[in-house]
């Protein structure tokens, strides 16, 4: 089973998010913010992490940060779901290390089948 | 006093003034020696023993008559901010180094008017030399208590071997440099020094007089009105004693500037203009601090001491015939320190004249020319130095054989009035453009000639046979030409009546000769530079004009001769990079030919500096119009170039604006560029979760479980709610910020818009069971929006709500009435707003960091749009800080 963690600080998207997820039989794991994402990382090692970029206290770069440094999160693949889109945002965020990066709004169709193809 | 024990205090005293010279001289730079202080008390050197001891004796006979010798020169001091600022200024950039320099300068570096000067200012000092070693004769036979006599050999003399140390020690500190405009830091800090010593001193002994001898100045005037002719010692002699004051005055107010010892002080070793802002009240104060107990001092004499005692000497007198000897001793060293400065400060202020207006431009030019530079160095030096001693010995041989008879006071305005006669060509020159050397010349001899005909020489003839027969019935027996009485004016003081006569002949003379004929047109030149000091200043070494044919190389072997090879390569070198100028130049220019002038001119003088320059050079004649039109263009030049500089200027001024308002612009538009990007952000937000949402539903295969979906259709609700809200609040904004908005203001009760701001907000509160309440009462009306006012009530009470827990929350509304405005608060105990958001809480966009456990359904915009509402109000809003439970928002509302 796949495991992806989905960080974002607003409760009705990742509502969405969860529920498509969660029929692709993915076990779902659910952060409001950065922090709350690193909590949850020390204990758990998803195969991906969907990740907001502007969100209160720890924002998504710091995140990701986070996640590059770490030894025993190198196999994890990190897709950030934003609503930057402008293209100096795009640069940046896959020159910090980004596999993936996809903009809101968005379609589930192609969240899912864009993560799954990462994921094969 | 044992005579010997007096010599050795006098010989440390001299020692004294030595050391502190020497300490001076050494530390040249240092702020003791350049402050506005030493140069004050240096320009004291005016006072000298004619003051010290002269002015007790005039006010002993004649009563208020010694005051008008203080008043002329506190009356010329404030114009001294004018004149003597630019004398100074012109002095300093043309290396003047005496009077006589200054002001045949002024006529073209006439080489005769500058003789005729100091020949004028010997014949006017070296008397007045000698009676400052007759006042030193005299107080030290007072003070040993000898009989005072010739005595049979100069050498028994002490009065002659104070005189040689007094040589030496001008000799030492006066001729150290070459260039005679430098200045001489040891000789003015010690002037200085002793116009201190001497003030303190006189004093001193003025209040011994005054309060120890006498009960004070009234019990001295009780007991002198009674004395016979007391009346004549106080009072003016009508209208004609008042003229006679007049001139008196006027005849001091020339002498401050015109007395080679004062024009030495205050011109040539001022180091900085603004010196001159204390000394014009500083010096005021020091002349009147000298004459407070000089009347006292005369009266407690004229009562205390017999009718022969020589009233000069009262100071002195009084101490020693109470047995005060040691106060009699400062008073003698005061008067001493009086007599030093002054012979020192005149000797080199002479010596300088002598040997740069006499000697060398008339005789010693051949020689120098022939001569090594090194050479000529010592041979100028030595000049000065044998002028010094010269003049010293001469005074000496004056006192010697002459002064006996004449007293301190009448020799001192002797001197005053031939020293006068300097005054035309002086001050009207620096003014008027017109006057020429010729002019000059001739008034001066022809004021010498009357004043010598009117003071010098009936004083002289009466001193020396006893005989009045001169005076009484005047040359030949002619009545109108009685020399004290010229012309039937016989109500004027011998000095006041020969001022007047020389003066008014000089200064027609003067006029009449400089409108009759026309001068050269190099005097001219030299005039306008004067009389235009301003503007020329700044055209430097082109202010003067000059045509013709010269070779630099020339020109550098003359100023070698003078300077040494080292100085001269160094000054070229300055001067061609002054000007742009390659230095392999050829032909030198106007500007080379006056910059060597100067170069020279402190060495030897300006007559002779032109002279050697000229017969290097080929001179052209240029017509006076020519010079005339010449000079207006380099003005020009000069003035349109400073036109430019302020455009330039004014172009900087400019740019460094519109750089400020170009970075206010940019950061405009970063800040526009943000908010467009937050609105984006805030705006996706929502639709993105309508859109998953939506598309959820969309494609559900009925798998959805019912709550599911009826979970996602309220956030489908939801999320449009908040999109419209959001849309609704930036219009809001934008129209506040950008001032299309405009206020419905209308009379309101506030307790009513209070009310129905509750009403607005109960519903939600009651939701989450808060209290709202509502303390104050009272009914208060004045001009508002109410619609929007009801929006910032509505903003705050619904921020409350959300930052109070449910049930235990309680929301105070209050207001309260200030001078001018009504303010109204907003507080709950809610969770508070954190220490690090409450500056920024005002701004767009901005949410508090900890509220993300559950998201307010805020747009981020409720406070801007209240802080722009209540600024539209001419109002203020604010969040109290530091309030440990809750949070309080309040505003200000003014009455209008």
């Amino acid at each position: 089973m796949k495991r992806i963690l989905i960080v974002d600080d607003e409760p009705n998207i990742v509502m969405t998010l969860e529920y498509a997820f969660k029929k692709k039989d993915f076990e779902v794991y659910i952060a409001r913010d950065g922090g709350e994402a690193m909590q949850i990382l020390k204990n758990n090692i998803p195969d991906v992490v969907l990740l907001d970029i502007m969100m209160p206290n720890v924002d998504g770069y710091q995140t990701l940060d986070h996640i590059k440094k770490s030894e025993a999160l190198k196999n994890t693949k990190v897709v950030f779901l934003t609503a930057k889109n402008k293209i100096s945002d795009i640069e940046k965020g896959l020159k910090l290390g980004a596999d993936k990066y996809l903009t809101k709004p968005f379609s589930i169709k192609k969240i899912v089948s864009e993560i799954l193809e990462l994921l094969n | 006093m044992n005579n010997y024990f007096l010599i050795i205090i006098i010989l440390c005293y001299l020692a004294v003034l030595f050391y502190i010279a020497f300490i001076a001289e050494k530390n040249a730079k240092s702020k003791w020696v350049n402050n506005p202080y030493i140069y004050t008390l240096s320009l004291a050197v005016y006072c000298s023993a004619w003051t010290y001891y002269g002015s007790i004796g005039t006010a002993a006979s004649s009563g208020v008559g010694f005051l008008p010798i203080y008043l002329g020169p506190a009356i010329a001091v404030p114009l001294w901010i004018i004149v003597l600022r630019k004398i100074i200024r012109i002095s300093k950039q043309h290396k003047v180094s005496s009077i006589a320099d200054f002001i045949s300068l002024r006529y073209a570096n006439n080489r005769f008017l500058g003789a005729l000067i100091t020949v004028l200012c010997i014949t006017a000092t070296v008397p007045y030399i000698s009676l400052q070693l007759k006042a030193v004769a005299e107080s030290f036979a007072i003070m040993t208590n000898e009989t005072h006599g010739i005595t049979a050999s100069i050498f028994d003399d002490s009065t002659f071997y104070i005189a040689l140390i007094l040589a030496i020690f001008a000799t030492f500190f006066g001729t150290q440099a070459t260039d005679a405009s430098e200045k001489h830091k040891g000789i003015v800090t010690t002037v200085a020094f002793e116009s201190l010593l001497k003030l303190t001193f006189f004093l001193i002994i003025g209040a011994y007089v005054t309060y120890y001898l006498f009960d004070g100045t009234q019990d001295i005037y009780d007991k002198v009105s009674i004395t016979p002719d007391f009346n004549n010692l106080v009072k003016l002699s009508g209208l004609e004693g008042g003229i006679d004051w007049g001139f008196m005055i006027l005849l001091s107010f020339t002498a401050i500037f015109l007395l080679p010892r004062q024009f030495q002080v205050s011109v040539l070793e001022n180091t900085r203009e603004k010196h001159l802002k204390k000394a014009i009240w500083l010096f005021p104060l020091y002349l009147l601090l000298f004459n407070v107990f000089v009347i006292f001092i005369a009266w407690a004499g004229k009562l205390t001491l017999e009718e022969t005692a020589n009233p000069e000497y009262y100071a002195l007198l009084l101490p020693l015939n109470s047995n005060h000897t040691f106060l009699a001793l400062l008073v003698f060293l005061g008067g001493l320190s009086a007599v030093i400065s002054m012979v020192v400060v005149s000797t080199l202020a002479l010596s300088k004249m002598i040997s740069n207006n006499l000697i060398i431009p008339y005789g010693f030019l051949e020689k120098f020319i022939k001569a090594k530079p090194e050479e000529n160095a010592i041979y100028i030096k030595n000049i000065r130095r044998i002028s010094i001693f010269t003049v010293i010995i001469l005074a000496y041989f004056f006192y010697n054989n002459f002064s006996i008879e004449l007293s301190l006071y009448s020799i001192g305005l002797i001197s005053f009035v031939i020293v006068a006669q300097l005054a035309p060509s002086f001050f009207i020159g620096l003014y008027w453009n017109r006057g020429s050397s010729l002019a000059s010349i001739l008034g001066i001899i022809l004021g010498f000639l009357i004043s010598a005909y009117t003071l010098i020489l009936p004083f002289t003839i009466e001193a020396f046979t006893g005989s009045s027969e001169f005076t009484e019935f005047g040359l030949f027996g002619i009545s109108a030409l009685k020399p004290y009485a010229l012309f039937g004016i016989d109500f004027l003081s011998p000095p006041a009546h020969a001022f007047f006569w020389s003066l008014t002949a000089n200064i027609l003379c003067y006029l009449i000769i400089s409108l009759a004929f026309k001068g050269h047109y190099r005097e001219r030149n030299y005039a306008e530079m004067f009389v235009d000091s301003k503007n020329y200043s700044s055209l430097q070494d082109s202010a003067l004009v000059w045509k013709g044919e010269a070779y630099v190389a020339d020109i550098k072997n003359v100023l070698t001769k003078f300077l040494g090879e080292a100085r001269t390569q160094r000054a070229l070198q300055i001067f061609f990079r002054k000007y742009d100028i390659p230095s392999d130049t050829q032909m030198a220019d106007a500007r080379l030919i006056n910059f060597s002038e100067k170069l020279l001119t402190g060495s030897i003088g300006g007559a002779s500096a032109k002279i050697l320059i000229a017969g290097v050079v080929k001179e052209q004649e240029i017509s006076l119009p020519e010079v005339l039109k010449i000079l207006e263009e380099s003005k020009e030049t000069i003035i349109s170039n400073k036109a430019l500089q302020d455009k330039s200027s004014e172009l900087t001024l400019l740019t460094a604006k519109l750089k400020d308002a170009n970075e206010e612009l940019i950061v405009k538009d970063k800040q526009k560029d943000e908010f467009l990007d937050t609105v984006a952000h805030e705006l996706k937000t929502p639709i993105t979760g309508i859109r998953a949402a939506s598309e959820l539903l969309m494609d559900d295969d009925d798998e959805m479980p019912v709550e599911m979906r009826q979970t996602f259709l309220k956030n489908i609700v939801d999320d449009s709610d908040r999109l419209s809200r959001l849309i609704n609040n930036i219009l809001d904004f934008e129209k506040l910020s950008t001032g299309r908005e405009q206020l419905n203001l209308k009379k309101r009760n506030i307790q009513d818009t209070l009310k129905k701001a509750i009403g607005n907000t109960q519903h939600i509160a009651a939701k989450k069971e808060i209290e709202i309440v509502n303390k104050n009462r009272f009914h208060f009306e004045l001009p508002y929006d109410e619609d929007r006012i009801l929006q910032v009530l509505t903003n705050l009470l619904s921020n409350s709500i959300k930052f109070c827990e449910p049930k235990k929350g309680v929301i105070t509304l209050d207001y309260k009435l200030g001078n001018d405005c009504i303010e109204v608060f907003v507080k709950d105990n809610g969770k508070g707003i954190p220490d690090e958001d409450i500056n920024y809480i005002f701004d767009k966009f901005y949410q508090s960091k900890n509220q993300n456990t559950i998201k307010p359904q805020g747009s981020g915009l409720g406070l801007a749009i209240s802080k722009q509402i209540i600024e539209k109000h001419h109002g203020r809003i604010w969040v109290e800080k530091g309030s440990k439970v809750g949070t309080t928002f309040g505003f200000k509302l003014p009455f209008n």
